[in-house]
């Protein structure tokens, strides 16, 4: 059973009579079976009640859960084995936070790029907790630009707390790198699907986001600023970051509402995490369900249609 | 009319030191301190005599120094940004709204007008930091936007002027799609091949560099100004340490290659002008 995070607690709380439930049955002094199927109905109701009901800031506790299945998983998964991982942005160096390459998913050569986080201490270090520097953007448009080259479409799957904030990516331009991959994306002749797995903070995530179909899985949260930076910049402490969460409206539920994102992938009840081959075969069903009316376009009107898509985006009055 | 209405306000309006000069009518230089009398400062462009600081000023003024005679014809002047996720904090974004609005005059962080710069036809899109930080929401956006189509329609080339904190947190989603809006809708401007020019002046951060700031066919920032994506508080504490000197400064941007020239506002609508020159048909020499 995954790692239970802190709104879970009536679930811990079953999960541990279960356990001992089991134990009982297990030395045969009395027949439990009748409770442990009893608890773990239980178990399973309660967990649906929750993820029918969780507020703007569960949601984002669960788009970090560390068991939270990450982008190279998902390649792998998707692509049966067939995916080769392509390195660097032929100027600066390999960025760990930004993965790409091409895989076959059901005999259709896809581009599949991503950030990429870490599942450990270590590894979160090494992928720089999914946060591109400038290098990680223009890999990611060299691939794109391979992609259009060959005729191929490009699925991005976007998880990130936000574009680096250091001083080397200032230097290199992170401005620039984000500006130029939205510039890029809007008129690339190929497909283009985006997927925000986990976190989509800000323009570090829309570097990658500028799709003919842009999908948010279930529980993931998508917007301009994370909760807790919104707390202290609007709020001016850390204290708010669960109004923040409600304010920002970043749940998928809300961003589809809102017209900004295309449409969501259901996750299995209690979150990706619970289950990663059935979050994977969603994930799958969709991009299969996509490509094939994104091909019957031409480039010409697919580029037209993504970019009055993003330029009808906006309320004035 | 420009004129005057200029020197009304230049009297009446308030610099950063308005309380250290009595009535206004004093400019005292935040970066060497040296005082002059604000009919001095405007006629110097709004630049520091003594050390050369350019002062953060207005889309109206900047509308006085790029269009000839201060003449132009703004557009979408009654455009501001909807609150449609009815956003509060620790106040309601649609007070907040109506608060700047009332404080600056202004309708939101943004103004577009097309006029005649040496001559030739201009679009001038010009930030107002003065407007919650001259932050990006929907109608920044969509005023960018329209200022895209008003270029392609009159064949006019295109300049925006930036200068803002980057996006705008009460329109959370909404502003994030407004860099991708408007970087997709430049995408048609070149498509018909009209230029772009993207000038940076101080600050210029966060999504507004990282969308339409940085994709001028030519990139140009006034000396001395911000710009960068991450703030330097934030790049600060990521790094655990002091920021060099001049870090995130035009010039340093410029040493790093993300600009073409940094101008002085003296000469800024002269080398605009023969910028964008280059890009025009050549004149027929055979009929000469
Ligand atoms: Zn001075």
């Amino acid at each position: 059973m995954p790692v239970l995070l802190e709104f879970e607690e009536s679930i811990g709380v079953l999960k541990e009579q279960l356990d001992k439930a089991k134990e009982l049955n297990e030395k045969g002094e009395v027949d439990m079976s009748k409770s442990v199927k009893d608890l773990e109905k239980k178990i399973e109701q309660t967990r649906a009640k929750l993820y029918k009901n969780l507020t703007p800031w569960q949601q984002v506790q669960v788009s970090r859960h560390p068991e939270r299945p990450y982008t190279l998983s998902y390649i792998d998964a998707l692509t049966e084995g067939t995916f080769i991982e392509l390195h660097g942005d032929r100027t600066v160096k390999d960025d760990k936070a930004m993965v790409g390459g091409f895989g076959k998913i059901d005999g259709q050569s896809v581009m599949f790029i991503g950030q990429q986080k870490g599942i450990n201490t270590k590894m979160r270090q090494y992928r720089n907790f999914g946060m591109p520097n400038p290098e990680g953007y223009r890999k990611a448009l060299r691939l794109m630009k391979l992609a259009e080259k060959f005729n191929k479409p490009v699925v991005t799957l976007i998880d990130t707390p936000g574009a680096f904030p250091g001083l080397e990516a200032e230097e290199r331009g992170q401005g620039e790198a984000i500006a130029r991959n939205l510039y890029e994306m809007a008129k690339l002749r190929v497909p283009i699907i985006c997927i925000i797995i986990g976190e989509g903070a800000s323009g570090g995530a829309l570097g990658i986001g500028v799709g003919d179909k842009v999908f948010m899985l279930e529980h993931a949260w998508y917007s301009v600023i994370s909760p807790e930076n919104c707390s202290t910049i609007l709020w001016r402490n850390w204290d708010h970051k669960v109004e923040a969460a409600e304010a920002l409206k970043l749940t998928s539920k809300d961003m589809l509402k809102n017209k900004l994102i295309d449409g969501i992938i259901k996750e299995p009840v209690g979150g990706a995490h619970t289950d990663h081959a059935k979050t994977f075969a969603e994930v799958k069903k969709t991009i299969l369900k996509e490509l094939p009316k994104l091909k019957e376009l031409t480039p010409e009107k697919r580029a037209e249609l993504r970019i009055k898509k993003f330029a009808s985006m906006g309320v004035t009055n | 009319m420009g004129w005057f209405k200029r020197i009304k306000e230049g009297i009446t309006t308030s610099t950063k030191d308005k309380k250290e000069t009595p009535e206004g009518l004093w400019y005292k230089c935040p970066k060497c301190g040296n005082v002059v009398s604000t009919d001095e400062h405007r006629e110097n462009k709004w630049v520091c005599v003594g050390c050369g600081h350019h002062e953060r000023i207005s889309a109206e003024d900047y509308f006085s120094l790029i269009f000839d005679a201060n003449k132009y014809t703004e557009f979408n002047k009654s455009m501001s940004s909807g609150d449609p996720l009815k956003f509060e904090d620790t106040k309601k974004y649609s007070d907040r709204l109506k608060a700047s609005q009332k404080k600056t005059g202004l309708k939101d962080a943004i103004r577009t007008a097309h006029g005649m710069m040496n001559g030739k036809k201009i679009v001038v899109a010009a930030m107002d930091f003065s407007f919650i930080g001259g932050s990006m929401g929907s109608a920044v956006g969509e005023k960018i936007s329209r200022a895209i189509d008003h270029a392609i329609k009159f064949k006019a080339p295109l300049l925006v002027i930036s200068k803002s904190g980057g996006a705008r947190m009460m329109e959370a989603g909404f502003s994030l799609m407004q860099m991708a809006k408007t970087s997709a809708k430049l995408t048609l401007l070149a498509d018909a091949k009209i230029p772009y020019i993207s000038l940076l002046t101080d600050p210029t951060t966060g999504g507004v560099t990282a969308s339409f700031a940085m994709l001028g066919d030519i990139n140009v920032a006034e000396p001395g100004a911000l710009i960068g994506f991450a703030g330097p508080r934030v790049v600060k504490e990521t790094i655990g340490k002091d920021l060099p000197e001049g870090f995130q400064t035009s010039e340093f941007v410029l040493e790093h290659g993300f600009l073409d020239y940094i101008v002085h506002r003296h000469e800024l609508k002269e080398k605009l002008s023969r910028s964008i020159e280059f890009f025009s048909e050549d004149e027929d020499v055979s009929k000469k």
